[in-house]
């Protein structure tokens, strides 16, 4: 499949000769017979916004802690700035953290939260409070300086542990969930904000979050990990349009996946075409793929609901499937048809509700053609 | 508010005035009366008409013990602590204007603003005394006995508050920092010796501490002294009785501190270039002092007035106001006297129970 490139502006993991800020080489931790993170290896690069991916307990929080120093790895080395970094304590590491709890000090005003790690540091005192004061404009906390954590919202509290954690100019800023505690509105805002302050300070952002969303919005790159491995590290867009097996498929955004195998060439047809036998009775589905799959060999055909036109008369197109509406799901913007094409499989086709609903004519029980492209879909064999 | 409700709120009320008002009204009476060979052991009683009675009743027995100087020795010290509490955050905000501070700065001002309030009341005293001679009069103290019975109970509670507070806390510590699964075993090993008779375990203190006592076999065995210590019927022996019975008190409060303290804050000062110790002063410390406080006065508050443990532990040395309340109610039969007695040690334990309370309060609001 023709992948359409990234508007490469910002791709140092494209340039040979750009040198790593953090690189992960054969790291593994074990919790007793648990093992949280397998055999991995990562290079993420500076300024770069990185976003971890994975459901709960797929050991992106401990990749995470490792880099803060809070887990040491049992296996393999850390280097951070080419210095491997697993025997530095936490609190030497030019590396600061804001944690899922927000772990403000309920006991601390607002600017002493912020100024708790100045104090820390070396800098000199008269220093501290313009710090403190950029951090609070940058923010936008000005007024709520003299308050106590408990004593603001949650958002604000958010942005306390944010302009905490960013204080002391980090090389490396690790978010933990930092939006999980968020309501749905305030949470979209906050991501556009994280990417600003991200752009301003030019600080090297690594983020965790089990939200797809979340992280296709803010990152640069994006990890999807499971089970302590990564799946597969690339930009969003190619996360989400050329996804490199059935698990990232499936874990980023709605998807239909149809398993099928890999039919003869046929001798007219070009070199990437693929055609993949899914039944019986229907026709093959056809496909392309930049590297065609051996013939007879299973795999799975991907294609985004998006990506499939549904309408009630017979298009022209390389696909064309012919099913029975069972469900409607009404999003407002948009509405998620479920058809089925076959006894037991079923396919859904996302149409935009261009016109107000009474001048719409697909309904339940309606009898439909989907169709699509023979490069809309990924021929995935992993 | 409906009938109710009012019922609801009357039962705490009715249980007050039943079990505390009324009995203290009682105590506060013979407080009041004088000791006479007859049965109750006081006159005038209400026997006497109750106009005779209220007629007959007098100051005699406060005088006697010294009432009006622990008056003014309060009234001093309150004197004292309001002053410091206006001079205080004055001298505060004239030493340092907007600039951040040290523990040093905070101390050279609690210092100065304590010897000024010290000061100024001492002024007063002197004021007092050459304007109204008759003050003298009130602040006589006949008999020192009371008197040293009253500090000598504030010295032995402040030194073993201080004591358990020093013991608990790490032991607190440690309970809230080891893991999920050990803690309730723990905590069931800090209650456990409640189970027990209070009385037995102080007993089984003798056993320990006495010449022939475990403690001395154990250590003559070993070689550590060639003779055996005398604990027993000694101050020593009194802080160890209080120490090992008012360490739950101090133990719990802590420990429920410590426990909700959400770990990732140690973490987040690390974070922020903080060495263990250092998140320890300015993380967990703060945050585990309403803990602290609240423990140090549930210990403080019942040591003051304890009996049973210095008249076991303590020999006849040992001058604790809970044993002289005792004797002079059993030995010496004056019930008056004795009342006088429980009435002052009352209103010496108002202040800090009043304290107490508003820590408690303040920490309600905070949580909350």
């Amino acid at each position: 499949m023709a992948q359409p490139k990234p508007n490469a502006i910002f791709a140092p993991w494209h340039d040979p000769a750009e040198k790593p800020l953090i690189q992960f080489k054969n790291v593994t931790k074990r919790f007793g017979d648990f093992t949280a993170i397998d055999d991995l290896t990562l290079d993420i690069y500076a300024k770069e916004f990185f976003a971890l991916l994975g459901p709960s307990g797929c050991g992106k929080t401990t990749l995470m802690r490792m880099l803060g120093g809070f887990e040491t790895p049992t296996e393999g080395t850390i280097l951070l700035d080419g210095v491997d970094i697993g025997p530095v304590p936490p609190n030497e590491r030019p590396v600061n953290m804001m944690f899922q709890s927000y772990a403000l000090f309920p006991h601390l005003t607002v600017w002493d939260n912020i100024a708790f790690g100045l104090k820390r540091s070396d800098m000199p005192k008269d220093q501290i409070g313009d710090r403190v004061e950029r951090m609070l404009k940058l923010t936008q906390l000005g007024k709520f300086a003299k308050r106590k954590p408990h004593q603001i919202s949650g958002g604000q509290r958010q942005r306390v542990a944010l302009a905490r954690s960013l204080a002391k100019a980090p090389k490396l800023l690790l978010l933990d969930e930092p939006l999980g505690a968020l309501d749905k509105k305030l949470r979209h805002e906050t991501q556009f904000e994280l990417m600003d302050i991200q752009e301003t300070t030019g600080t090297t952002f690594v983020i965790v979050t089990h939200d797809q969303e979340e992280a296709m919005t803010v990152a640069s790159r994006v990890a999807v990990m499971t089970e302590g491995k990564l799946a597969q590290v690339a930009t969003p867009d190619q996360i989400y349009e050329a996804p490199n097996s059935a698990y990232v498929a499936d874990f980023i955004g709605d998807v239909n996946l149809i398993e099928g195998t890999v039919e003869a060439k046929a001798p007219d047809a070009r070199a990437t075409d693929v055609a993949i036998k899914w039944s019986a009775t229907e026709p093959a589905i056809m496909a392309s793929a930049e590297i065609r799959p051996p013939a007879a060999s299973s795999v799975t055909f991907a294609i985004r609901p998006e990506k499939v036109t549904i309408t009630a008369q017979k298009p022209e197109a390389a696909n064309v499937m012919e099913g029975k509406i069972l469900d409607i799901a009404y999003l407002g913007n948009l509405s998620t048809y479920h058809v089925e094409v076959a006894p037991g499989v079923i396919i859904k086709a996302q149409a935009t509700n261009s016109r107000r609903i009474s001048r719409r004519n697909l309904t339940w029980e309606d009898h439909v053609y989907l169709s699509w492209t023979d490069t809309a879909g990924v021929v995935l064999t992993a | 508010m409906t009938w109710r409700g009012r019922l609801l709120i009357a039962v705490p009320y009715v249980w007050l005035l039943v079990l505390f008002l009324v009995p203290f009204g009682i105590v506060l009476k013979i407080s009041l009366s004088d000791i006479a060979l007859a049965i109750p052991p006081y006159t005038p009683t209400m026997k006497d008409g109750l106009w005779a009675m209220l007629s007959g009743l007098d100051f005699e027995n406060y005088a006697f013990i010294g009432a009006g100087a622990v008056v003014a020795g309060f009234a001093g010290l309150i004197l004292c602590i309001a002053m410091y509490r206006i001079v205080f955050p004055r001298i505060r905000r004239a030493m340092l204007p907007d600039t951040a501070t040290t523990v040093f700065d905070t101390a050279a001002a609690a210092l100065t603003a304590l010897a000024v309030a010290i000061v100024n009341v001492a002024v007063v005293v002197a004021v007092l005394a050459f304007v109204l001679p008759a003050l003298s009069d009130f602040v006589d103290v006949p008999d020192f006995l009371y008197f040293a019975a009253y500090l000598s109970s504030l010295k032995i509670a402040a030194i073993s508050t201080f004591l358990t507070l020093l013991i608990g806390y790490p032991v607190a510590y440690g309970m809230a920092r080891a893991a999920q699964h050990w803690r309730p075993t723990l905590l069931m090993l800090v209650i456990l010796p409640f189970w027990t008779s209070f009385l037995i375990r102080v007993y089984a203190w003798i056993g320990i501490l006495s010449t022939e006592g475990y403690l001395n076999q154990l250590l003559l065995s070993l070689g550590v002294i060639s003779a055996p210590l005398s604990i027993l019927n000694t101050p020593v022996a009194v802080y160890i009785g209080i120490v090992y019975t008012y360490l739950p008190f101090m133990v719990l409060p802590i420990y429920a501190a410590l426990e909700k303290m959400d770990d990732s804050l140690v973490e987040a000062a690390e974070d922020l270039g903080c060495t263990a110790l250092s998140a320890f002063w300015l993380v967990t410390a703060p945050l585990s002092k309403p803990g602290v406080i609240a423990g140090c006065f549930l210990v403080f508050i019942p040591t003051l007035g304890e009996f049973v443990i210095p008249s076991l532990l303590g020999g006849s040395d040992t001058l604790m106001i809970g044993k002289v309340l005792w004797e002079e109610f059993f030995n010496n039969r004056d019930w008056p006297v004795a009342s006088a007695v429980a009435v002052i040690l009352l209103m010496i334990l108002i202040i800090p129970i009043v304290l107490f309370q508003r820590n408690e309060q303040k920490q309600r609001e905070l949580d909350g």
